[in-house]
C-alpha cells in the first residue's frame, strides 16, 4: 500500500486535469523507479505481514504466494494500465467521466472517499499503538472490534485530530517528509527481520529454515482466525493494489511516462513492500509470540519497539502518519469533487472527524485484508470499464466514451456494469461462500461482459452512409 | 556544507542497519543495538530533510508535482 494515493489525485487536479499530458512533461523512467522504490513501504505493511502470520499461512505457501501474487500485479501494472495510460494519458477521473457521465463519476468519488476514511482510520489506530508505549495503554487484541478502553479512545482522538489539523494545512510538507523518511523506513524493516531471525535463533541456513516453517509461519491460524492458503496469498498479493492497477487509479500516474512499459517498474516497490517488508513484519510479530506466549495482543507499535526499540516505535508512527495524513486529504478531495460550493477545509475537518470516530474501533486493523480486499472489489468494475471501452469498442461495435459521444452525464452501461458486479460478487460470497481475496477475478470479467453488451445496446456505432 | 549533512545521513543509515546485523552475528547486545539504532534514525531525521527534495534537480520538483 502507499501513501501515493493522495499525490496523483493532487496531481490530477493541479495539471493536466482536462487535457492529454503533452509531450514535453514525460517523465524519464529512471523518475518512475525512484518513485516506486520507497512507495510500497507504508502502515499497513505493519499489519500485513503479522495478520499472515496469524491466519496460520505456512512459510513455503507465503514465499510462493508472494513471488506469484506480486508478479500478477506487476503484469497487471505493466500490460492494462501501462498501455492504456500512455495511449490517452487522461487523468482517471477524467478517462472515467467520458465514459462514464459526471453522476457516475460523483458515486465514484463518494465510495472512494468511504474507503479512503476507513484506510486513513486503521492507520491513526496503528500509530496509536506505538503513541501509547509511554502511557502504558492497554492495546487491542486480534479479536476485538470495540474499544477496549477510554485511554484508547481518547488517544486515537488526539492523534486524529492533529491529523486532520495538519491535512487542512496541505499536503507538501507531509509528502516531502514521507519521501525523505523511505529510506530510512526500508532500511528498519530489513533490520527487523534481521534481528528477529536472530531472537528467534536462526543462525545458518538450515536453521532459518526450519524456524521458518516450525515457528514463524508454522501453518495453524491463531484462536478466531480463519485459515489461508497459498491462494489467499497469491490473490492478496495480486489484487491488494486492484484499485491502482486494473481498476486504473494509475491511469493519473503513468499517463506521464514515456513508455508504457513504465508500469513494469512498480517491480521495485511491490517487491519491497509486498515482499521483503511483509516478511520482515511478520518476523516481528512471531518474535513477539514467543516473548508472550498465548498473547492475542496485536499491537505494530509495541511489536516493533520490543525488537527495534524506539527506532521500531517511531517507524510504526510515522508509516502510520504518513499514510493516513494524505488519505484524508485525499478523500477530502475526492468529496469536493462532489460538494463543490464547501471549502475544502470544511470537507477536510469532516473527513477528519470521520476518520477518527472510525479509528477508535481496532476491527479496522484487525480486518484490514478484508477492508483492503473490499477496497479494491468496489473500485474495480470501473477499471474493467475503462479497459473494456479502450479494447472493445470498434471490436464488439459500440461507441467509445459514450457519455461524451452522446452528450450524457450518466452512462447507464457504465453504471449498471458497476452495479451489478458488485451484486454478482455479493451473491457469489453469499450463496456460494467464496471468500473476498477471491472475488476480483471472476468480477473483472463480469463487469467487460456487462459493459460491452449494454454498450452495443446503448451507444452502436453509427454506419455512415454509403457514397 | 551540503556534503556534511549529507555524510551525516549516510551514517544515519549505516546506524539504522549495521548494529541489527552486528547483533545477528553476536557481535553486539541487544541494549546498544537499540541505542545505535535510535541514533542513526536521529541523524537521518535531522539532516536528510536538508538535502533530499532540495538538491535542485528538476526530475525531484517534477516528480513532487505529478505523483
Amino acid at each position: 500500500m502507499s501513501n501515493r494515493f493522495f499525490k496523483k489525485i493532487v496531481g490530477g487536479t493541479n495539471e493536466y486535469e482536462r487535457t492529454p499530458v503533452p509531450a514535453e512533461s514525460l517523465k524519464s523512467g529512471k523518475s518512475f523507479l525512484g518513485m516506486y522504490a520507497g512507495e510500497h513501504t507504508a502502515g499497513t505493511e505493519f499489519v500485513i505481514g503479522p495478520l499472515f502470520v496469524a491466519h496460520g499461512v505456512t512459510a513455503s505457501d507465503l514465499i510462493l504466494g508472494l513471488i506469484i501474487g506480486n508478479l500478477l500485479a506487476v503484469l497487471s501494472w505493466g500490460l492494462i494500465t501501462g498501455p492504456i495510460a500512455t495511449s490517452k494519458r487522461l487523468t482517471l477521473y477524467y478517462q472515467l467521466e467520458r465514459i462514464a457521465g459526471k453522476y457516475v463519476v460523483r458515486w465514484y468519488n463518494l465510495v472512494n472517499a468511504l474507503m479512503f476514511c476507513f484506510l486513513a482510520g486503521s492507520m491513526i489506530a496503528v500509530s496509536a499503538t506505538a503513541v501509547g508505549i509511554p502511557f502504558d495503554l492497554e492495546m487491542p487484541t486480534l479479536t476485538d472490534w470495540l474499544p477496549r478502553t477510554p485511554g484508547w479512545i481518547v488517544t486515537v482522538l488526539v492523534m486524529g485530530a492533529v491529523i486532520t489539523l495538519v491535512a487542512i494545512q496541505g499536503y507538501n510538507q507531509v509528502s516531502k517528509f514521507a519521501n525523505i523518511m523511505s529510506p530510512w523506513m526500508i532500511l528498519i524493516f530489513f533490520a527487523a527481520a534481521i534481528v528477529g531471525l536472530a531472537q528467534l535463533g536462526v543462525g545458518s541456513l538450515e536453521s532459518l529454515v526450519t524456524i521458518a516453517q516450525e515457528v514463524i509461519w508454522n501453518g495453524v491460524p491463531m484462536a478466531g482466525m480463519s485459515k489461508f492458503t497459498i491462494w489467499h496469498i497469491i490473490f492478496f498479493a495480486w489484487f491488494c493494489n486492484m484499485a491502482m492497477h486494473i481498476g486504473m487509479s494509475d491511469l493519473t500516474i503513468l499517463r506521464y511516462a514515456k513508455s508504457w512499459k513504465y508500469g513494469f517498474y512498480t517491480f521495485v516497490g511491490v517487491y519491497l513492500g509486498h515482499f521483503v517488508a511483509w516478511i520482515a513484519s511478520g518476523i516481528l510479530y512471531a518474535v513477539f509470540l514467543q516473548a508472550n506466549t498465548g498473547s492475542q495482543e496485536f499491537a505494530p507499535g509495541q511489536i516493533a519497539y520490543q525488537t527495534l526499540g524506539i527506532a521500531g516505535a517511531v517507524c510504526v508512527v510515522i508509516a502510520g502518519w504518513t499514510t493516513a495524513n494524505p488519505t484524508i486529504y485525499r478523500a477530502g478531495l475526492a468529496l469536493q469533487g462532489i460538494f463543490l460550493k464547501v471549502p475544502t477545509w470544511k470537507i477536510t475537518a469532516i473527513v477528519g472527524g470521520i476518520t477518527s470516530l472510525a479509528a477508535c474501533f481496532p476491527a479496522l486493523v484487525m480486518k484490514l485484508l478484508d477492508f483492503v480486499a473490499l477496497y479494491g472489489l468496489l473500485l474495480m468494475p470501473m477499471g474493467a470499464v475503462i479497459f473494456a471501452d479502450f479494447y472493445f469498442s470498434k471490436k464488439m461495435g459500440f461507441q467509445s466514451e459514450g457519455a461524451l459521444s452522446s452528450n450524457s452525464n450518466f452512462s447507464i452501461p457504465a453504471f449498471l456494469s458497476w452495479v451489478l458486479t458488485l451484486a454478482f460478487c455479493l451473491g457469489l460470497n453469499f450463496i456460494y461462500g467464496v471468500e473476498i481475496f477471491f472475488l476480483g477475478l471472476p468480477g473483472w470479467f463480469v463487469a467487460v461482459a456487462i459493459f460491452v453488451a449494454l454498450s452495443r445496446i446503448n451507444y452502436p456505432l453509427v454506419k455512415s452512409p454509403a457514397l | 556544507m551540503k556534503i556534511l549533512l549529507k555524510l551525516n545521513s549516510v551514517i544515519g543509515l549505516v546506524l539504522s542497519i549495521v548494529p541489527p546485523v552486528l547483533f545477528f552475528f553476536g557481535k553486539m547486545e541487544m541494549s546498544p543495538m537499540k541505542l545505535w539504532m535510535g541514533i542513526g534514525m536521529l541523524a537521518w531525521m535531522v539532516t536528510a530533510p536538508f538535502w533530499i527534495n532540495k538538491k535542485g534537480n528538476n526530475e525531484q520538483s517534477s516528480m513532487d508535482n505529478f505523483q
